[in-house]
């Protein structure tokens, strides 16, 4: 497959970054809001629930989880409790990460929809979309769209003159990366500090404010009204046959590459196939070192490994994740310790500081760090480092932050340990440029 | 029950609770910091993990939090895993890489949880080589000090604080490496729980501010078992003593009642018995003044009084023990025993007593307010006369989100989905009040009325719940309807609650209360019934059946009786001050007391008289469990020309002299067991802790700890020769190291430490209160020794509910005359607490509060002053406008400097403009 | 949350005394309408705040506080937790300079100098004549575009160090 092939992309068929995206008038005119009055006309909800779950659809947010299965947890039926909620999951600030903004830039009609049918799904009673402060235009056009919808009558009491009703709000937030997280995120939409909550109990059952919620990212909830309007088979195929998974998938790459950018492509895309023919390859002069597959919260790989299929699995086997799917291109010309620098910097910064490992660790990790770059470390400090990737693993924090964290270190101090070494004290002084990243 | 697999052992433990929980209850240690028994599990601090297997074949196990785990049957777990024991050191070296190396000057040191965690977890080199964060400091009011950079953020101050407690001033903020916990802005912490911030925080951040100026180390005080002596509720406290002076109160832990937490009155009231200006030999009468006189010498005047008098009356006191107020009788004679309240208390007082002694249903314990799930509070504003009571009902009120976790089948430990289901939603708590109470923002329903439109609301709810109890007529239908919710809502609650008490100064309100507990019990209900006492000891002298304080007065006044024997009382806080003038200028005054007060100085003899500290005795508390106090410390060893004892012990003097039997060293024992004998209501107190013949292993229990220092250059200032420490020949404690230290869980049978025995918390690894898992049967349970006290009746169950039937008439308002009521104040109403500095700043200023009408039929505003006559004295005070007094009602805060004592119900003349 | 001290008092720039204003006011109890508890709109109420005055003071979190029937401590303890709320007053126009790892690759640390070289200030820091602020700001969401920045709610792409000048001529 090269750039040029030609495939179905459902969810950004009616993106055009130059212009102004769809009115409702003009989404309606290409098959919009079809998916909603298919559901709430002619389909039970645990159809919807059904129709998504044969389609395998997995979460978009970064840990693939089936959203069918997510849906069909929350209590329905006369005796489930009167207030339930969907949130969009609309915060991305996973470093590296640019495909939701497109989303949502892009066509808000069809997220607009796509929450107003997976609301259907589960019978909520109020929808909002959690979107990250710093998205100001995305607010804007959201908001536009859900004033036209609520004139259409697809928003409020009783939608398509059913008895169901949602309402649906966009709910932005102040800026915390740890509000991505889903629990946190709840946290902080009910006005409170965004410290993630332990689970059990899960959202399905207690979420915000105590009552069946679920959360979804921005592109999950995409597929969903496509999926009503076409069914599995068709879903299944998008990804022609490249991964078990179904769909497609926003990928996308940036660093020093010649065309970064983002992607609609079938689940299973390879690496390369993105860097190299989508993305042009690395700008003259510059030659891969390693690659983030899905946001700074992933192990880095190495150039070859790009062969491998961009999934969940595959990625996985790989000793990394796919997370968001959108590549991080190292060069050559980096420092690994300054990328790692940067990395660890973000997550200490973003640290809830609920718990212990994560919030004390990570700000120790950073100093370590720096006085390696400033070649002033001290040979335990690398031996700490590799602790802490244990000490700060999957289970032992409060939730998967710390963890994320650890994923770029871990995969570093496998791959590039000279560089590690070199920064203990017994080698040359620091050049001035060196120190000032000390300060 | 569950079966638990832990390192290779089967153990039977408590299915419902988590890991940790089981563990500690079973004596096994696990490190943590986030958890608290009273608090549940949030999984913060990551410091509890533990390898947990599948099935016993399982080898590979993963780690998990043993506080979010929980502990059903089949649980494998290993403790001593190595990836477990690696990632818990790691944990405690994350959390000491900020923590500064300041124990040697830090006030937690030695009884800090952190010191004792970072042993345990064996993390014991420093390899963070950066500098550390730091933060600022809040200056936190007189009680609290904070030293914010000695934080290990594990979030408990927070939780205790604010869900636990209901503090709205104190909050976390700041994000990543850099959360602060304190207040928005500097300034006093407002919640009367506060206190309990310096044990609930495992580290040095809050320390005790009242500790800090005659700071001394935990283990460097002398201790013993003592019961807070500042409301009727009984808390069991733990006072630490060094160089003759009362340096700490700490928590003194007691399944019943307690448990981990005391109000700050109770930890920060201590002041007065350190005060310079208190009587510490006898005094006798020259020249209109008292002068310092030896103790021979006040004993031979004392005789002749008491030999050459026709008439001597006694007069006892609520907060005198048990003993020194049985002492009196004894000296006096029965008939000429007088009780220390006012007239109006004593009245309150045998209602209260005779309600729960010959009534249905005997009162619930304070511990046991906390399992209610809907409650009325009639009349008592508990968070000022009994404070730890309106914690206890908090914890009612939060009751719901234990049902919600139950109805979720989740744990009852899931801290965080408690807050979360809950949200600001409580069990139902109906409140009535004069006033605004520090209840009111938990209560579902408040009612503000004068105390005979409550009590006919009350007596409306006994009706609706049982139509036995008497009905009340004419009542508008708004109360009606009122009354009808309240009843519904207590019927449908599994354990409803009724919370009453003498505070409100109407015996109409108490036999509301009763008859609402009555009702509930007709109907078949476990009903927690809870009333408050004025003071420490107001059961144990009302048991004692005295005669009314004004009967001794007018003896005195008419000439009827000569002399009076004032025990540990201020007579001009219990009757208006010309009525006690009237009788003390004629009486020739006897008085024995440790602290200096207007009646000492009408005195011809004052004694000095021992405080709750410095010597021992029973008292009994709201709910009549008798409970046993011990001498911390001898004062004489450091001063052997001060002359304070007991009152019991004076008395007992007094009686050989006038007797001239010789028999002059009375024992606590003899005393106590005299009384026992003499009244049987009083047959349980010896049991309420071993005498002091009773021996642990062959030892007297240790006052001090094995690490207590300095004992032999302590009199290094008197003499260089070390004397014999001092001899108890009234309990089974020693003044000394030297005694049984123990737990129970080391090689020791676990029953041997009795539960009154336990002085301080410590046990081997563990210095800090969290010791008191060491002493429980199950963690946050009954102390394994027994808790402290006995009960001296039980419930009448059988006995036939023969409901009150007098109904009030309805208030009616009288704008000109208002009624006064005395508000009463955590800080300021109760004497002793009131003479410690740290608690006397915190003392409202006087004022008079009334609603918005009544100050605009008189074109008052805030802060205008009025001058207000109440019982002939006038007073000129600031306006406060309360629009929650009802009308033809103001009211005075009871004990403000300036305000004599009130009785509720006087009337009150204001005017305007004019000063007093 | 303030301290003992934590900013001399001369470092602040004079402001006039705080007072909720009445749209505000009326725009946070619309926004409690949105939610099933008011506590909600604590974001959106300090948000308001901020958008008129540039930042949120003691005053104000007082006052949201009232309006929202919650505590201080509550609503301040939000307001510390979060990166795009200003406790501390700020100049006229705030720089948000994307620092995470997209940017980063593509030259943020040049654009950075460039800024603080310009404006003569480093983070946290505000321009003698209260016209910027300059700030890090985590990744953006542009990562294709970067570096990245915002000034106020403007978002700009591929800022070189070169065009900063004209670009901020735009913000009096
Ligand atoms: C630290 C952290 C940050 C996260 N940030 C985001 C985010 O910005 N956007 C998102 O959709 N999911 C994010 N997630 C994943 C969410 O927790 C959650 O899994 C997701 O919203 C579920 O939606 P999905 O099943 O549709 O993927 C984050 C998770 C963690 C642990
Ligand atoms: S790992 Fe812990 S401190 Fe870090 S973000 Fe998650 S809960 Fe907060
Ligand atoms: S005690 Fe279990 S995580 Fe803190």
């Amino acid at each position: 497959m090269n750039a040029d092939t030609v495939f179905e992309r459902p969810l950004t068929a009616h993106i055009d970054p130059t212009r102004e995206p769809l009115s409702l008038k003009e989404y309606e005119a290409v098959g919009g809001y079809a998916a909603l009055r298919k559901a709430v006309k002619e389909m039970a909800p645990g159809d919807v629930t059904k129709a998504v779950k044969d389609a395998n659809l997995r979460g978009r947010g970064g840990a693939g989880f089936p959203t069918g299965v997510k849906w069909s947890l929350i209590p329905m039926g006369a005796d489930a409790p009167r207030d339930k909620y969907i949130i969009c999951n609309a915060d991305e600030m996973e470093p590296g990460t640019f495909k939701d903004r497109l989303l949502m830039e892009g066509n808000p009609h069809q997220l607009v929809e796509a929450m107003l049918v997976s609301a259907y799904a589960i019978q909520a009673s109020r929808a909002y979309i959690f979107l990250r402060g710093e998205y100001i235009l995305a607010a804007q056009r959201l908001r536009a769209a859900i004033a036209e919808a609520m004139e259409s009558g697809y928003v409020g009491a009783h939608i398509l003159g059913g008895s169901w009703g949602v309402s649906l709000s966009v709910h932005t937030g102040a800026g915390r990366y740890i509000c991505g997280e889903e629990t946190a995120l709840i946290n902080s939409l009910e006005g409170k500090r965004a410290n993630p909550r332990a689970k059990p109990p899960f959202p399905q059952i207690a979420g915000l404010w105590g009552k069946p919620t679920v959360v979804n990212n921005v592109e999950t909830l995409c597929n969903v009204p496509h999926i009503v309007n076409r069914g599995a088979d068709w879903f299944h195929g998008l990804s022609q046959g490249r991964s078990q998974d179904s769909g497609t998938k926003l990928y996308g790459c940036s660093g020093r590459v010649k065309n970064p950018g983002c992607w609609e492509l079938p689940f299973g895309t390879t690496a390369r196939e993105i860097l190299e023919d989508y993305a042009g390859g690395l700008q003259d002069g510059l030659k891969l070192k390693c690659w983030l597959p899905g946001g700074a919260s992933t192990d880095f790989l190495l150039p070859e490994q790009l062969d491998l299929a961009m999934d969940y699995d595959t990625i996985g086997h790989a000793h990394s994740r796919m997370g968001t799917g959108l590549i991080m291109a190292v060069d050559d010309h980096q420092d690994i310790l300054k990328v790692l620098l940067n990395l660890e910097e973000f997550f200490a910064q973003e640290s809830c500081g609920w718990c212990t490992p994560c919030r004390d660790g990570l700000p120790w990790s950073v100093k370590i760090l720096r006085a390696l770059i400033a070649r002033q470390g001290r040979r335990k400090d690398i031996g700490i480092l590799e602790e802490m990737t244990h000490a700060l693993g999957p289970g032992r924090t409060f939730c998967a932050h710390a963890p994320g964290a650890m994923e770029p270190l871990q995969s570093a101090l496998r791959f590039f340990r000279d560089e590690f070494e070199a920064g203990v004290a017994e080698h040359p002084a620091p050049t001035p440029a060196e120190l000032q990243v000390l300060t | 029950m569950a079966t638990i697999h832990v390192d290779g052992k089967e153990y039977e433990v408590d299915g419902s609770d988590n890991l940790l929980h089981a563990c500690l209850s079973l004596g096994l240690n696990i490190p943590y910091f986030c958890w608290h028994p009273a608090l549940g599990s949030v999984g913060a601090c990551r410091q509890c993990a533990v390898k947990q297997f599948k099935d016993a074949d399982d080898t590979r196990g993963r780690l998990v939090m043993s506080c979010l785990t929980s502990a059903t049957t089949g649980t494998y777990i290993s403790i001593t895993d190595p990836e477990a024991v690696a990632f818990r050191a790691s944990v405690d070296e994350f959390l000491m890489a900020n923590h500064p190396h300041d124990c040697p000057v830090c006030e937690e040191g030695g009884h800090c949880h952190l010191q004792d965690m970072t042993v345990m977890t064996g993390h014991s080199l420093r390899r963070y080589h950066f500098t550390k964060r730091t933060h600022l400091n809040q200056d936190l009011g007189p009680f609290i000090n904070h030293e914010m950079n000695r934080c290990i953020a594990c979030y408990r101050c927070d939780r205790f604080y604010r869900e636990y407690a209901g503090g709205t001033d104190f909050g976390v903020f700041g994000a990543h490496d850099n959360v602060y916990f304190g207040r928005p802005t500097p300034g006093t912490l407002e919640n009367e729980f506060s206190g309990n911030l310096t044990e609930v925080c495992p580290t040095g951040v809050f320390t005790d501010k009242t500790h800090s100026e005659r700071y001394v180390r935990k283990w460097d005080m002398q201790y013993a078992p003592s019961v807070c002596m500042h409301c009727s509720l009984g808390c069991n406290v733990s006072p630490g003593e060094r160089y003759g002076e009362i340096r700490r109160i700490e928590n003194r832990y007691n399944g019943t009642i307690n448990h981990y937490f005391l109000c700050d009155r109770g930890r920060f009231g201590y002041g007065y018995t350190n005060r310079k200006d208190r009587p510490r030999v006898a005094f006798i009468a020259q020249d209109g003044k008292l002068a310092q006189a030896s103790t021979e010498d006040a004993r031979a005047r004392l005789g002749g009084l008491l030999r050459g008098a026709k008439h001597v009356v006694g007069i006892g006191s609520p907060r005198a023990s048990l003993e020194s107020n049985f002492a009196l009788r004894e000296l006096v004679g029965a008939e000429n025993f007088f009780d220390g309240h006012s007239d109006a208390e004593h009245v309150l007082v045998a209602q209260a007593i005779a309600i729960l002694r010959d009534g249905p249903v005997a009162s619930t314990t304070l511990k046991a307010l906390e399992s209610g799930d809907a409650a009325l509070v009639l009349g008592e504003d508990v968070m000022q006369t009994a404070p730890r009571a309106a914690l206890s009902l908090r914890q009612a009120a939060r009751g719901l989100g234990q049902k919600l976790l139950a109805q979720q089948k989740l744990q009852h430990w899931q801290a965080g989905a408690l807050e979360n289901l809950a949200q600001d939603h409580y069990n139902p708590i109906f409140v009535t009040a004069t006033h605004a109470t520090r209840l009111d923002p938990i209560a579902t329903e408040t009612c503000r009325a004068a105390v005979e439109d409550q009590a006919r609301l009350g007596l409306a709810v006994a009706h609706f719940i049982d139509p036995a109890a008497p009905a009340v007529a004419g009542l508008d239908a708004a109360t009606e309807a009122r009354a009808q919710r309240i009843a519904e809502c207590l019927l449908a609650a599994e354990r409803p609650l009724v919370v009453s008490g003498t505070g409100a100064g109407s015996a109409e309100i108490l036999q509301a209360a009763a008859n609402v507990a009555w009702a509930l019990h007709a109907r078949g209900k476990t009903v927690g019934f809870f009333l408050a006492f004025p003071e420490a000891n107001s059961f144990g002298l009302g048991l004692m059946d005295a005669r009314p304080l004004g009967e001794a007065l007018d003896a005195l006044a008419n000439g009827a009786a000569e002399v009076a024997i004032v025990v540990e009382n201020d007579l001009f806080r219990r009757a208006p001050t010309a009525r006690v003038e009237a009788a003390l200028d004629k009486a020739r005054l006897v008085v024995v007391d440790h602290q200096d007060t207007p009646t000492t100085r009408h005195a011809e003899v004052l004694l000095p008289a021992a405080t709750v500290f410095e010597g021992d005795g029973t008292v009994v508390n709201n709910e009549g469990r008798a409970q046993r106090y011990f001498q911390v410390f001898d004062t004489a060893y450091y001063h052997p020309d001060i002359a304070t004892t007991e009152s019991w012990r004076w008395l007992r003097r007094l009686l050989s002299d006038v007797r001239g039997d010789g028999h002059d060293a009375s024992t606590f024992d003899e005393v106590s067991s005299a009384c026992a004998a003499v009244l049987p209501q009083f047959t349980a107190i010896t049991k309420a802790a071993p005498q002091a013949k009773f021996r642990i292993l062959g030892l007297k229990a240790a006052r001090t700890p094995h690490r207590y220092s300095g004992r032999t250059a302590m009199r290094a200032n008197l003499s260089v020769h070390e004397p014999r420490a001092s001899q108890d020949a009234d309990s089974p404690l020693a003044f000394s190291m030297e005694g049984f230290n123990g737990t129970g869980t080391d090689n020791t049978p676990a029953d041997q430490r009795p539960g009154a025995l336990v002085s301080y918390a410590w046990a081997p690894g563990w210095n800090s209160p969290q010791a008191w898992n060491k002493f429980q049967d199950e963690v946050g349970g009954h102390l394994r020794g027994g808790d402290p006290g006995v009960h001296l009746f039980t419930a009448n169950t059988q006995a036939s509910t023969t409901y009150f039937t007098h109904i009030p008439a309805a208030f009616v308002v009288d704008n000109t005359t208002p009624r006064v009521v005395a508000l009463p104040q955590i800080f300021g109403s109760e004497l002793l607490s009131s003479r410690a500095e740290p608690v006397a700043s915190r003392i409202t200023e006087a004022y008079v509060a009334m609603n918005g009408t009544l100050a605009a039929t008189l074109s008052l505003a805030e802060h205008d002053s009025v001058a207000v006559t109440i019982a002939g004295s006038v007073l000129s005070l600031p306006v406060r406008i309360s629009d929650a007094l009802p009308d033809g009602i103001i009211g005075v805060p009871d004990g403000a400097p300036g305000i004599p004592r009130i009785a509720t119900g006087a009337q009150a003349t204001l005017k305007v403009g004019a000063a007093a | 949350m303030s301290t003992a001290d934590p900013v001399k008092l001369k470092d602040l720039p004079k402001v006039a005394p705080f007072v909720l204003h009445p749209d505000d006011r009326a725009a946070i109890v619309h926004e409690k309408t949105l939610y099933d508890y008011p506590r909600a709109a604590v974001i959106e109420a300090l948000k308001i705040v901020q958008a008129r005055h540039g930042w949120v003071c003691d005053a104000a979190v007082t006052a949201i506080a009232d309006v929202l029937g919650v505590t201080a401590a509550d609503v301040d303890g939000v307001a510390t937790f979060y990166n795009l709320i200003f406790r501390q007053p700020v100049g006229r126009h705030v720089i948000k300079i994307c620092d995470s790892i997209g940017c980063f690759l593509t030259g943020y640390e040049a654009l950075r100098a460039a800024f603080e070289k310009h404006l003569g200030i480093r983070y946290g820091g505000t321009t003698p004549d209260n016209r910027f602020t300059l700030l890090p700001v985590v990744c953006l969401g542009a990562c294709d575009r970067g570096p990245v920045i915002m000034i106020d709610d403007d978002t700009h792409f591929n800022v070189g160090p070169d065009g900063i000048v004209a670009l901020l001529e735009r913000y009096a």
